[in-house]
């Protein structure tokens, strides 16, 4: 008797909603497991981490403010994710994205009226993203570089162009000579949080962005062409889909929604850029994308999920005293917990009683 | 665990803010809070472990009277806001701010919790419950220009930077006049690797200012990689930070030991009795929060001598290395003979006095 | 400029590229038999504390072996915590991209968990191969002054050049690695060759993070080192896939780096440093352009690279 997979025609649909669910529960069970082993109380942890910043009230700005980069990245990545085109640079993309906003808020009278300034820095933001998105594209469609190493090696570029500029030429002249730029005027910059509530911009936006995506990939002949270029190129081809068109459109998407963040993030939260600005949305994001099973509805799931183990990372810190490095080990084991479960999603488990095999999976045992 | 819903939101969001009132009255003989956001993990053997030593130091110090909380790998990006509130709401009156990136992070929170009081190291901005601190590194940065200036053979010093900012360039500028006021002829060769802990790039680094010919280095950066090359290479350095010597046994002079305690366990006793003001505070060797490893054997009785007296005037206040005259690189005055500069100028210095290299 | 100038730049320049060349010729085998694995940040931060555990808590029962025990240590753990990536993407067919970041991710956490009693010790150093007659002079050093690891380094990269090119083994592994299906409908076990190629690459991560630990630094600290990773990366990029050039390459990348050292220390600041820093980057993304520019048939990295392959689809 031996376990047999078998393909799936279609993916399964409760597979990939169960999944991430089990693999957020497998996470916690796991770390409670471990963090009794290293000497903590394990399901005080957990419920610090995963819990806390859920029913604790004053902890929703933290999670709402999280999940918005996070989410509107993801939305992104995904689209690329369906036609198999790996942009991991987002990182990069949303450090360029917040400088060009940054530019353009520079360039412009610091009293330009909100309806202006703010419009104008998002609009340089997106456009900024894309730009550093444009060049993998070129060299995808045009020489054929793999996507996944350049934008990855742009992402330290990136680093290198914030570095240069708000140490030299937007170094803030009031700021006492350290690295950063001058602060934004106050036309030029968005609250926290909307006054009254305890929504942030940014995510408002991502949540009509979840929508506009769940519109363009389940709803659009446009949605349907890239999923086609991801699953079966040759068909794709035959069906007059363009594949270079695709590389352009989905690496431009998601380099401007990363572009988007970037610049909203730099408005609403510090109005001004300095050393500390990329803080890894960008390849965090990555990991929401897959959890969130490449959905636009699951990707907002899990862009709140994620911004949950954040906030609740900090706040098991200062409550339970576990060390800050857990954070990264929960969010890489759901993450591996997701990815080792995607079998179950395209494959069948079957146990047969025969133990001949035409065909073998995985290692020879 | 109970539904959540807006009213309840707001009650807790109130009872939050009402309860330091609450604190003080109904729970007075519990320990007093205080917070402490670090950069670094505490385990950087740099910048956040002299922190949270001086941390560690406050709770022994103030035993039952204080409890100390800390939250380690703090980014200066926005993340910090929602740290410094959770400080806050739990109950912390102080919360210290261990690094110059929480400046607004650390204004903002402030301005919400008026009843909490805040302390940002190396900042500039101040609130009625918000004061700065930062400490003179520069007096040992003099002391070890001074054992540079006259143990060096060649005449030429090395300084191994992180970032062109104030702090690190009025460190280069110490060690430099301060060597020169031994030796005039003496030059400087500055490295800035663009990084605080990048312990292969320091090390190559010290390599390369051991291999221009510099035979006594300073470094600015946290890692020991360029003491044990240093050690190797037999060229005079000095510990960061701490005193390092485990890493450079017989080539390490002296180190600069950053010791936070003094500070942080006077704003305790500050808090307790009440006395707590939102100060610019600047403390250095006379304090006791820069202090001076011991000299090594390798250090002559004479030069010894010398340096105690630099210490000593330091320390009485007849000594200060920004005495003018001094020159920036093109040979301007930028400090008139006799004359002191100022603080609010060193705390925005940009400038390198003639005879760095860089 | 003289003799010893020369050899003492030298000398920086061999400290700065070993570790980089290690790491980045485990991960030349690994993207070799068609697998993309970018977890190797991570990989060597496990190998960093490992190797410094080892070395520092077998110290004294082992002597002047500690270290090498502390070697070998690293290259286990490296391996183990590649075996991770492995499985995922081997065996259940995980999306490699994703399941090389979170490698990346876990590794400098679970780094820093193991590595937080160690912080501030001391261990010897693991930098003398040869005797100090010959160590130590002026011109001998530059060949004969270094730690065992970069003698090794050496070694490691001409043999897995060897047998990529010149043995039966290694052209199976290209194979594997340029068309994993026909490769295995003639029979080889595509799957198990990716294992090797994966578990070797964490190896040599592995040792390439005690090289941080026990030679550069014979201390722990977290993310001690520093992104170097990510230069491997870049790289294998840089080599388009040959170990010559990855050799030449990391070298190349080295002196680089010292160049802008040496620039800085002499008062050349002609260019920003940000632009040194952004170099290997920038080389790396323009080498893989000129490659794929003149090679009609794509880019010369391996044609199953990053694909999963599921043996019976």
């Amino acid at each position: 008797m031996r376990i047999r997979l078998e393909k799936r025609l279609t993916p399964s649909r409760i597979m990939q909603v169960a999944t991430p669910i089990a693999s957020v529960l497998l996470t916690m069970l796991l770390g409670a497991v471990i963090f009794e082993l290293i000497g903590f109380d394990g399901p005080d942890a957990i419920w610090q981490t995963f819990i806390t910043p859920i029913v604790a009230p004053y902890k929703w700005v933290d999670v709402l403010t999280k999940a918005a980069p996070l989410i509107i990245i993801a939305q992104g990545l995904s689209l690329g994710n369906q036609a198999k085109i790996w942009n991991i640079g987002a990182e990069g993309q949303y450090v360029i994205g917040a400088l060009a906003g940054a530019g353009a808020a520079f360039a412009m009278p610091a009293d330009a009226p909100s309806f202006i300034a703010i419009p104008a820095m998002i609009v340089a933001g997106i456009l900024g993203g894309m730009a550093w998105a444009a060049i993998p594209a070129l060299l995808k469609t045009r020489l054929r570089v793999s996507e996944v190493l350049s934008t990855l090696m742009f992402v330290y570029i990136a680093m290198q162009v914030l570095n240069y500029l708000i140490g030299g030429p937007w170094k803030d002249p009031n700021g006492h000579n350290f690295p950063q730029t001058p602060p934004f005027s106050p036309t030029q910059t968005l609250p926290h949080v909307i006054p009254g509530t305890v929504i942030p911009p940014g995510f408002v936006i991502a949540g009509v962005l979840t929508l506009l995506f769940w519109l363009l990939t389940a709803r659009s002949v446009y949605g349907f062409s890239v999923r086609t270029v991801g699953a079966a190129p040759s068909a794709a081809r035959y069906g007059g889909f363009d594949a270079s068109r695709t590389v352009w459109s989905t690496l431009m998407i998601s380099g401007g929604m990363a572009g988007l963040a970037g610049i909203l993030e730099a408005m609403s939260q510090l109005g001004q850029i300095n050393l500390g600005f990329p803080s890894g949305y960008g390849f965090t994001a990555i990991i929401v994308s897959f959890l969130g099973r490449l959905h636009p509805i699951g990707v907002f799931l899990a862009g709140l999920i994620l911004a949950v183990t954040y906030v609740g990372g900090q706040v098991a810190q200062t409550a339970v005293h576990v060390p800050e490095a857990t954070a990264g080990i929960f969010q890489a084991t759901m993450l591996f917990f997701i990815l080792a479960s995607d079998i179950l999603v395209r494959y069948r488990l079957r146990i047969v009683r025969d133990p001949r095999r035409t065909a073998p999976v995985g290692v020879p045992a | 665990m109970s539904l959540v819903t807006r009213r309840n939101f707001v009650k807790t969001a109130a009872a939050g803010l009402a309860m330091p009132a609450l604190a003080r009255t109904a729970f007075a003989a519990d320990p007093v809070k205080i917070g402490f956001i670090f950069l670094g993990p505490i385990g950087d053997f740099g910048w956040t472990w002299a922190h949270n030593k001086g941390r560690l130091a406050v709770e022994e110090a103030l035993k039952g009277k204080v409890k100390t909380t800390y939250v380690e790998n703090v980014k200066e990006d926005a993340s910090a806001i929602p740290i410094l509130k959770d400080l806050a709401q739990q109950g912390n009156k102080l919360i210290f701010t261990t690094s110059y990136g929480y400046m607004e992070q650390t204004v903002e929170v402030a301005k919400q919790f008026p009843d909490v009081k805040f302390e940002h190291a190396t900042g500039y901005k101040t609130l009625p419950n918000l004061g700065v601190y930062n400490s003179r590194f520069y007096q040992g940065r003099a002391v070890e220009g001074t054992l540079a200036g006259m143990m060096s053979k060649s005449g030429v010093i090395g300084y191994l930077g992180s970032y062109k900012v104030p702090e690190v360039v009025m460190g280069v500028n110490a060690f430099t006049l301060a060597a020169q006021a031994q030796n005039p002829k003496i030059t400087t060769k500055l490295v800035m690797i663009d990084s605080w802990f990048d312990p292969a790039k320091e090390a190559a680094a010290v390599q390369t200012l051991i291999n221009l010919g510099c035979d006594v280095i300073a470094q600015h950066t946290d890692s020991p990689a360029g003491l044990q090359v240093a050690e190797q290479r037999k060229a005079y350095v000095f510990g960061q930070g701490a005193d390092m010597h485990k890493f450079a046994p017989t080539m390490q002079l002296t180190a600069i030991e950053d010791i936070w305690a003094p500070y942080y366990i006077d704003r305790a006793k500050a808090l307790l009795d009440g006395s707590w003001k939102p100060d610019n505070t600047w403390w250095g060797m006379k304090e006791g929060t820069v202090v001076m490893s011991a000299f090594s054997k390798a250090v002559p009785d004479n030069v010894r001598a010398v340096a105690e007296k630099i210490i000593a005037g330091t320390k009485d206040g007849s000594y200060d290395v920004f005495t003018g005259e001094i020159r920036d690189q093109s040979g301007a005055v930028k400090v008139a003979k006799g004359e002191r500069l100022p603080d609010d100028k060193l705390a925005v210095m940009d400038w390198y006095v003639q005879g760095v290299q860089s | 400029m003289n003799i010893a100038f020369v050899i003492d730049a030298l000398v920086t320049v061999i400290g700065v590229t070993t570790p980089i060349l290690l790491a980045a010729t485990g991960e030349l085998v690994v993207e070799k038999s068609g697998v993309l694995n970018l977890g190797v940040e991570g990989m060597m931060l496990i190998g960093a504390v490992t190797g410094f555990a080892v070395a520092l808590n077998y110290g004294e029962s082992l002597g002047d072996w500690a270290p090498w025990a502390g070697v070998i240590g690293a290259a286990v753990a490296g391996a183990a915590a590649s075996m991770l990536f492995g499985v995922l993407v081997l065996t259940l067919g995980s999306n490699q991209v994703a399941t090389g970041l979170a490698l990346a991710i876990f590794g400098i956490g679970l780094s820093s968990l193991i590595g937080a009693s160690y912080v501030g010790m001391v261990i010897q150093p693991f930098n003398q191969t040869f005797p100090d007659w010959l160590a130590a002079d002026p011109i001998g050093r530059v060949a004969f002054g270094h730690s065992p690891l970069v003698y090794i380094a050496l070694v490691v990269v001409v043999a897995v050049g060897y047998f990529l090119n010149h043995t039966r083994a290694g052209l199976i592994l290209r194979a594997v690695g340029e068309n994993d299906v026909s490769a295995h409908s003639i029979g080889y076990p595509v799957i198990a060759i990716r294992y090797a190629a994966v578990a070797f690459g964490g190896a040599l991560a592995g040792i390439a993070g005690s090289y941080f630990s026990m030679v550069i630094t014979p201390m722990w600290a977290e993310q001690m080192t520093a992104g170097r990773g990510w230069i491997a990366l870049a790289l294998v990029v840089f080599s388009s896939w040959r170990a010559g050039r990855l050799l030449v390459g990391a070298y190349f990348f080295g002196i680089l780096m010292t160049l802008e050292l040496y620039a800085k220390a002499s008062g050349f600041s002609f260019l920003p440093s940000q632009f040194w820093a952004a170099m290997p980057y920038i080389m790396a993304v323009a080498v893989l352009a000129v490659m794929s520019a003149r090679d009609v048939a794509g880019a010369e990295a391996p044609a199953c690279l990053g694909r999963p392959f599921m043996p019976n689809n």
